[in-house]
């Protein structure tokens, strides 16, 4: 099998991952809508296992597509940005799928698996490059540490960001549903579906009549649950963030020169680090845990998401490693 | 307008009269603020915000050229902007001001942490709280042991794991005392905390250090020839302010050939290695090879590989027949397949004739077609140059300092051919050719190589790397260290059964926390099982 072969099969496969994630994605969903009714412990999610195993599967098929990729190319599959964001999306759905084992997260899996779409969507219709080596700068073993950690930090914080965004939902959709009842034609227009279409809901009456997308984010756990979920992931994020921030200095050093030079990626990075300590320490400041951390946790990805695909693309940078 | 005092709360006769602190109070209300967490954080905040215009702005330290044309594009905003330090961010004294406070915030915060720490560590844990039915993790239990057995026990399973005390309550109006155990885990996590934050004042220190004593400089050097460690030889040169000629590490360097690889379809560059010979005092000459990724280390200075090219060798005869210019020529790439540029400046011709400028291409690989001569490979597989003459004064005598790759044409005329055209000299390897006009001559000899090299030296780089490695080291054990108390109290129930009360509390969230009371419960609940140990007598400071 020659290489352009492997490189072609590891495509196939991260199509084949694409179309399962999208499975998965839809019955995530059905899953959800299907939450309004009443709370998860009360009958069979036959919808939500459906997705789980279909997740795995596509998984699966992600995980050998970047095997096969590496095997393509002749190295580690992680040197442009084509490669980078499909092995990002495997260490979120893989921290997804390795979160469900131990407890019941399947409310995240819409959440997990549209993005994981839409990112190796970007990647093969965008950041597409064919397997290949790399230029001399890249031929060190500083890419398989330095970059493999900064790809596992970026798939942590992934998921991070979205139980912190999960967190705000719950808390506004908790103030919602407390809110004082509002005018009927108020209710009316601010639920989506037609009031007689909507199910008896879980809220007493006289409480107002709150959507049924409030009532889904309402069987969601609480939001201090959330909250230390997000927490946990992006703690070990930012502690990955720290080592790829040394790692890519030592690596700078070998290859440039110098260990720091304001790089755009460079300050980027010490950006998302900063916030991520921000954020770190938001959460034990009076007045600053919960909703306004969970804003910083979701600035700092924001800087994460920008950093990968403005930075690289449209800055003046010595990481333009796309090759596109 | 209404005055003021109708709003005046009951009971305050001046409602503007505030207590008055005096310098010290202020300086102290100050100090209380800059070393808040909240302050801390909203200079975290501040710090990552105004790092960011380095990322929009060219900035001078790294690139003046892209600067300076940034200036000459905006001259109105780019004054203003030049003016607030956008060119120069991480310099600024906002920047510094905001990265400072920071630190002085931060060593405000750890110097007292960790007076508290060493206290911590040399006291024993917390006593048990009077009610522990408070606290959110707790368990009852019943043991059949006497309440000395099980707390023999609890010690024992909580030994290596907990800084563990026994000691005992009067219980009122009772005669067997009420048992307890205090313990405590996890100091670790806030040793790490102090750590990383002191590594962090460690790596500025340090990262300083190596502004001030670190050095280096640019030099680029054709095959065939060398360069000395020695300020006049590089051809840039920046060094901090506590620098002494002295620090430089004696030693010259000679490249002997390079050697490219490039991927025949994309063009992309594979490989590029320098042959050096190193020469250090007192020691023959050594073979060395320096690679991208790969520098050549000479004791705390390393040369870096950061460009390469063609040097054609040429020489130059003026109108007379004699040599006016011999030597390798620098021509710098302009794209992936190596069209280079170069300028040839060629002062010293015989009394009475022009000075000449040439201006050349390099076509490494060159293919001539309707669309004119352009290289098609990276690679010298048909070098070929192709030149364009100028005759004239070169400007090199009124003192003002000239970029070696630029010819000056403003007092020069081209060189044109009977009908007044501009004359494209194209030669080979090997060739020569007249230059039109009679002008002389010019013969490409030969086509060496040429490697631009980084030499830096910064003695605090391993500093700042042993730094930031322990302030890792520290983070990891102030994130994922489990600071974990735990408290038992014992209570004879009369019956040779003992009945247990525990409470467990965590600093943070902490999954582990009722598996370690549970695991303390059932070690408790072992010491039944097992039997009194009378012989051995339990570790106990009753109080």
């Amino acid at each position: 099998v020659s290489t352009a072969q492997l490189g072609d099969v590891s495509t196939t496969m991260i199509y084949a991952a694409m179309a399962s994630y999208a499975v998965a994605f839809v019955a995530f969903a059905v899953d959800l809508s299907s939450l309004r009714d009443g709370g998860p412990e009360r009958r069979r999610r036959r919808a939500a296992a459906i997705a789980m195993a279909v997740t795995w599967l596509g998984a699966a098929f992600h995980a050998a597509g970047v095997a096969l990729r590496g095997f393509a190319a002749g190295r580690a599959p992680w040197a442009n940005m084509y490669e980078f964001t499909v092995v990002f999306s495997l260490v979120a759905v893989l921290v997804f799928l390795g979160f469900s084992r131990r407890r019941d997260v399947r409310y995240l899996g819409a959440l997990v698996t549209g993005p994981a779409l839409l990112a190796l969507g970007l990647a093969v219709a965008v950041l597409y490059v064919a397997a290949d080596g790399v230029q001399p700068a890249l031929q060190s073993y500083w890419l398989v540490i330095h970059v493999s950690v900064a790809t596992v930090a970026t798939g942590v914080l992934s998921v991070g960001a979205g139980f912190s965004a999960l967190q705000l939902a719950r808390l506004s959709a908790d103030e919602r549903a407390s809110a004082p009842p509002v005018p009927a034609v108020v209710a009316a227009l601010a639920t989506p579906e037609a009031p007689e279409l909507a199910p008896v809901g879980r809220e007493p009456a006289g409480r107002g009549s709150p959507g049924g997308l409030v009532r889904v984010l309402r069987t969601l756990p609480p939001g201090e649950e959330l909250e230390r979920l997000a927490y946990r992931l992006n703690a070990i994020g930012f502690v990955l963030w720290t080592f790829t921030l040394i790692a890519g200095a030592i690596w700078a050093e070998h290859a440039w020169g110098r260990y720091w030079g304001w790089d755009a990626k460079e300050v980027w990075t010490f950006v998302i680090w900063v916030v991520y300590a921000a954020y770190l320490h938001a959460r034990s400041t009076r007045g600053w845990s919960g909703r306004r951390a969970a804003y910083l946790a979701l600035f700092g990805y924001a800087c994460v998401l920008l950093n990968f695909f403005v930075v690289n693309l449209a800055f003046t940078s010595k990481h333009t490693y796309a090759g596109l | 307008m209404a005055p003021r005092t109708a709003y005046a709360p009951e009971g305050l006769e001046d409602p503007l009269a505030e207590p008055s602190l005096g310098p010290a109070g202020w300086a102290r209300w100050g100090w209380r603020q800059l070393t808040s967490m909240r302050v801390a954080l909203l200079l975290l905040v501040l710090l990552a915000v105004a790092a960011l215009p380095g990322s929009f702005f060219p900035q001078r330290p790294a690139e003046p050229e892209r600067v300076a044309r940034y200036l000459a594009d905006n001259p109105a905003a780019g004054l203003w902007l030049d003016r607030l330090g956008m060119f120069d961010v991480y310099a600024s004294p906002w920047f510094s001001a905001i990265y400072l406070l920071l630190f002085v915030s931060l060593v405000g915060c750890i110097v007292p942490r960790t007076g508290a720490h060493v206290r911590a560590l040399r006291a024993d844990p917390p006593r048990v709280p009077r009610s522990l039915a408070r606290f959110p993790v707790r368990g009852q239990d019943v043991a059949d042991a006497a309440p000395a057995d099980v707390r023999h026990a609890v010690l024992a399973s909580l030994r290596g794991r907990y800084r563990a005390r026994g000691g005992s309550e009067a219980a009122p109006g009772q005669a067997p005392a009420v048992l307890t155990v205090r313990a405590e885990r996890g100091y670790l996590r806030e040793t790490g905390n102090l750590v990383f934050h002191v590594s962090l004042v460690g790596v500025l220190v340090a990262v300083a250090l190596g502004q001030l004593l670190g050095h280096g400089g640019q030099v680029l050097v054709v095959q065939g020839r060398g360069f000395a460690n020695a300020v006049v030889d590089f051809d840039s040169f920046h060094a901090g302010g506590w620098f002494r000629d002295s620090h430089l590490t004696p030693f010259t360097l000679g490249l002997d050939s390079f050697e490219s690889e490039f991927d025949p379809v994309t063009l992309q560059p594979r490989d590029f290695t320098a042959n050096v010979s190193l020469r250090e005092p007192g020691a023959g000459p050594r073979l060395e090879t320096i690679k991208v990724n790969h520098p050549l280390r000479i004791g705390s200075t390393a040369v870096y590989l950061t460009g390469n090219g063609y040097a054609p060798a040429l020489t130059v005869r003026d109108a007379t027949g004699a040599v006016a210019f011999a030597g390798p020529v620098p021509f710098l790439p302009r794209d992936s397949v190596y069209t280079s540029r170069g300028v040839v400046k060629v002062p010293d011709v015989s009394p009475g004739q022009e000075q000449l400028g040439i201006l050349g291409f390099l076509l490494p690989t060159a293919l001539v077609d309707e669309d004119g001569p352009r290289s098609v490979f990276p690679q010298p597989i048909d070098p070929v140059l192709v030149l364009t003459v100028y005759a004239g004064d070169l400007g090199l005598d009124d003192g003002v300092p000239q970029n070696v790759y630029e010819l000056d044409t403003s007092a020069m005329e081209p060189a044109v051919d009977e009908d007044g055209r501009i004359v494209t000299l194209v030669v080979r390897p090997g060739e020569s050719a007249d230059l039109p006009g009679g002008l002389g001559s010019v013969t490409f000899d030969g086509l060496p190589r040429f490697v631009a090299l980084d030499v830096r030296d910064d003695p605090a780089e391993g500093a700042v790397l042993v730094f930031a490695l322990l302030a890792l080291t520290g983070l990891g054990l102030s994130l994922f260290v489990p600071r974990r108390r735990l408290w038992l109290r014992l209570t004879d129930a009369g019956d040779g059964r003992t009945v247990i009360d525990a409470a467990a509390l965590a600093r943070g969230d902490d999954p582990g926390l009722r598996a370690d009371l549970d695991r303390t419960l059932a070690a408790a609940r072992e010491a039944s099982q097992r039997g009194p140990e009378p012989s051995r007598p339990p570790p106990v400071e009753d109080q």
